[in-house]
């Protein structure tokens, strides 16, 4: 207990630290990397737990952004009372989705996931849609700031509120993955068969984690887009899906820390990129993704989680005079 | 001569009153031997075909910096990859502003992603100078003082097309194929502001297609029979080819307008050469491939930089082409701040230039802003298609 609240307040200490440390541009990146994590996060649920790849979550994102877009500009409703209204929508929609689309398996979940996130920007382009979405042209937020005359520059205070409304979200997902719901998450992805067998409904359970996990990528986009005080179709390419693929898979599937640092290696490694070579950023990007995948197949948090197993296994093996060659693989959760 | 003796007494009152060095330093980006110029474009991603024009801009600056720099200050050109995404833009921007501390960005390339940045932009009074974009936003001195474009908007185009029509065939029966996003509706007002409030009457049908469509015969067949006699297309690459062919295949011979962005020869040649002769269009800079600007003095320059400071590049792609103008543009702005390079300074100066040649403009063509016109270029050629290449013809026609 004790020592759970002592990681908790270092964990606190840790987020809050960049407050002080950091200025404007480096605090709205963090801003985004937070919206980032919980966009991960999302996926994860579905992706990590339940087993269903979707390479479409960048449209949920997308959902997100726009419902808060729509709010604040033609509703005038204030930038903290969107997020609710993005998780109902992009949760509505993840549902209807997700009903017919996970009665498909494997690829097919994928492909259909990934021809949302292919039409979703030019729906967004649509005529008849205009009036919202504002067309090619996007809708221009303003940017708020700080509440109560608090002494904070609007980054800071943004920071804050992007941490304020994902760490219950956090929470959230680790309650529900760690008790009945994520022990039937996991039975699904494991042995769908067996699972069914148990008196699981799939395809509810199914269903549900896509809801759960699109509403959660839906908040993430509605920090979004109040961060970047811009919504427009070409802020949310196909590609964006996948960057939050290669974040899931990078980070560790499976794991909230993985969510996390995913979301740095995403928002930051395309900069690391354009200073190694700005003739071909893709390329390095491409590399420093490999190397990730080939020295930590668990991706990081997968990795660092199988450390101390792996030091204990040392142990054990220099006891029985064993060489610790297999340490920290088999670990998925 | 004299604006260097003028620089020289400044200079000497300078060094007895305490004030004018502190003024120097208060623009961030700004040193007595060098100034920090910030821009963002899509090296990656869906536009990075554009990307080299941000070697072209940074080509530029080593030759300006090789002369000795501007009032003998060089210039440091920080240029990153936004990948066309808005939000990446922003975040580039930022850093561009907040932590490379540049004194102002200097054309960023996109609709969307400069729009992204507008409203930070404007906010911390930073200029953000000839916008690499066609849209007309970017000319709104009242609500954003420190953006400006460069080239003519679709606006401005539709506009002198309008003019033409009025001045040359004042009893033309216009209709209008439009593709249904800015682009097209930019057009569209354009072309009704040219045309004229009392002359509206001459626009007798507009049809729109939707980027998705798979064709736009129906939409031809629509504007043949409600009996126009001048057809204006408003229509990327694609869909201009599809209109051409399809007024061949009617044989339908109306008086046919093509918006400039759909004019390279490749289009055509995919269109039909023959069926393509006697389009009509407008445009303002010089095209390298274009035989008449063979041994033309303007185009002997831009290719002595070519060569110089680009050996490699492909001198055929316009991509090289469209940035020189707007360099010669900042590099006059830096030169009329004279000693005072404070961020308001640049803004106005920007917005002062007056009559200002470029060597790749179109005879005739020059940049004009004011306090009032963020418009550098409005004045366009109209050129007609000969079956085998553009042909310009008749004076100059203002929006």
């Amino acid at each position: 207990m004790i020592a759970g609240r002592a990681s908790l307040l270092a964990g606190a200490a840790v987020l809050l630290a960049p407050l002080f440390l950091f200025t404007g541009y480096h605090l709205f990146e963090l801003t985004l990397t937070v919206a980032t994590a919980l966009a991960i996060l999302g996926l994860d649920l579905v992706t990590g737990h339940t087993g269903q790849i979707s390479l479409g979550h960048g449209a949920f994102y997308a959902i997100g952004a726009y419902v808060t877009a729509i709010l604040m500009a033609d509703c005038g409703v204030p930038y903290w009372a969107t997020p609710p209204a993005s998780a109902l929508v992009s949760a509505a929609t993840g549902f209807a989705i997700g009903l017919p689309a996970l009665r498909l398996r494997g690829h097919y979940l994928a492909l259909t996931t990934f021809a949302l996130a292919v039409a979703l920007p030019q729906i967004l382009k649509y005529r008849g849609l205009e009036g919202l979405t504002g067309g090619v042209q996007g809708v221009v937020l303003v940017q708020p700031g700080p509440p109560f005359g608090l002494p904070l520059t609007p980054d800071q205070w943004l920071y804050l509120f992007s941490l304020a409304v994902a760490a219950p979200l956090f929470l959230l997902v680790r309650n529900l993955t760690r008790g009945r719901i994520g022990l039937a998450m996991v039975a699904a992805r494991d042995h769908p068969l067996a699972a069914e067998a148990m008196g699981i409904d799939l395809a509810w359970l199914k269903t549900g984690a896509f809801a759960i996990s699109a509403m959660i990528t839906g908040i993430a986009g509605s920090l979004g887009a109040i961060a970047v005080q811009f919504v427009a179709p070409d802020s949310f390419p196909p590609l964006l899906s996948i960057f939050l693929f290669v974040g899931l898979v990078v980070g560790g599937i499976g794991s909230a820390a993985g969510a996390v640092i995913g979301a740095l290696f995403v928002q930051f490694v395309p900069d690391l990129a354009e200073q190694v070579s700005k003739a071909a950023p893709g390329a390095v990007y491409g590399i420093a993704l490999i190397a990730v995948l080939y020295l930590m197949p668990q991706g990081a948090a997968g990795a660092l989680a199988s450390l101390p197993q792996l030091r204990r296994r040392g142990a054990l093996a220099a006891a029985r005079g064993e060489s610790p060659s297999r340490g920290g693989t088999g670990h998925v959760e | 001569m004299w604006n260097r003796r003028t620089l020289l007494k400044t200079a000497a009152l300078g060094a007895l009153a305490p004030a004018p060095p502190a003024l120097a330093q208060a623009t961030p980006g700004v040193t007595a031997t060098d100034i920090k110029i910030g821009n963002t474009m899509p090296y990656s991603g869906p536009a990075s075909a554009y990307g080299v024009e941000g070697t072209a801009l940074a080509a530029f600056f080593r030759m300006i910096n090789a002369r000795g720099g501007i009032n003998g200050r060089k210039v440091t050109f920080i240029s990153l990859d936004d990948g066309y995404s808005p939000p990446r833009t922003l975040e580039q921007t930022r850093k561009l502003v907040e932590e490379e501390g540049v004194a102002f960005l200097f054309q960023g390339l996109g609709t969307p992603t400069q729009t992204a940045v507008r409203p930070y932009l404007n906010a911390n009074s930073v200029p953000q100078l000839f916008v690499g974009s066609p849209a007309d936003k970017w000319a709104d001195p009242e609500h954003y003082p420190w953006t400006i474009g460069f080239n003519p908007s679709y606006r401005t185009e539709s506009a002198i097309y309008g003019r033409y029509i009025l001045q040359t065939k004042p009893d033309a029966r216009i209709g209008v194929l439009y593709q249904n996003d800015d682009f097209g509706k930019d057009f569209l007002i354009g072309l009704k502001q040219g045309i004229g409030e009392a002359h509206a009457a001459m626009l007798i049908k507009e049809v729109s297609y939707e980027p998705t469509d798979p064709t736009i015969d129906s939409q031809i067949v629509t504007l043949q029979s409600a009996g126009v006699d001048v057809v204006v297309t408003a229509a990327i690459p694609k869909f201009a080819a599809q209109a051409i062919r399809k007024l061949a295949e009617l044989d339908w011979k109306p008086l046919h307008i093509l918006a400039s962005v759909s004019t390279s020869l490749t289009v055509l040649e995919q269109a039909g050469p023959a069926s393509a002769a006697g389009l009509i269009s407008a445009r303002f800079v010089k095209d390298n491939t274009d035989p008449q600007w063979a041994s033309d003095p303007g185009m002997n320059e831009w290719r002595a930089f070519m060569k110089t400071y680009l050996p490699n590049a492909d001198s055929t792609d316009l991509n090289y082409v469209w940035p020189y103008a707007p360099c010669v543009a900042v590099t006059q702005v830096l030169r009329q701040c004279g000693s005072d390079l404070s961020r308001r300074n640049i803004m106005r100066q920007a917005a002062n230039l007056h009559d200002l040649p470029a060597a790749t403009l179109l005879p005739g063509i020059t940049v004009s802003t004011g306090p009032a016109n963020y418009r550098p270029i409005r004045a366009m050629r109209m050129q007609r298609f000969n079956g085998q290449r553009w042909e310009l013809f008749g004076s100059l026609i203002s929006s």
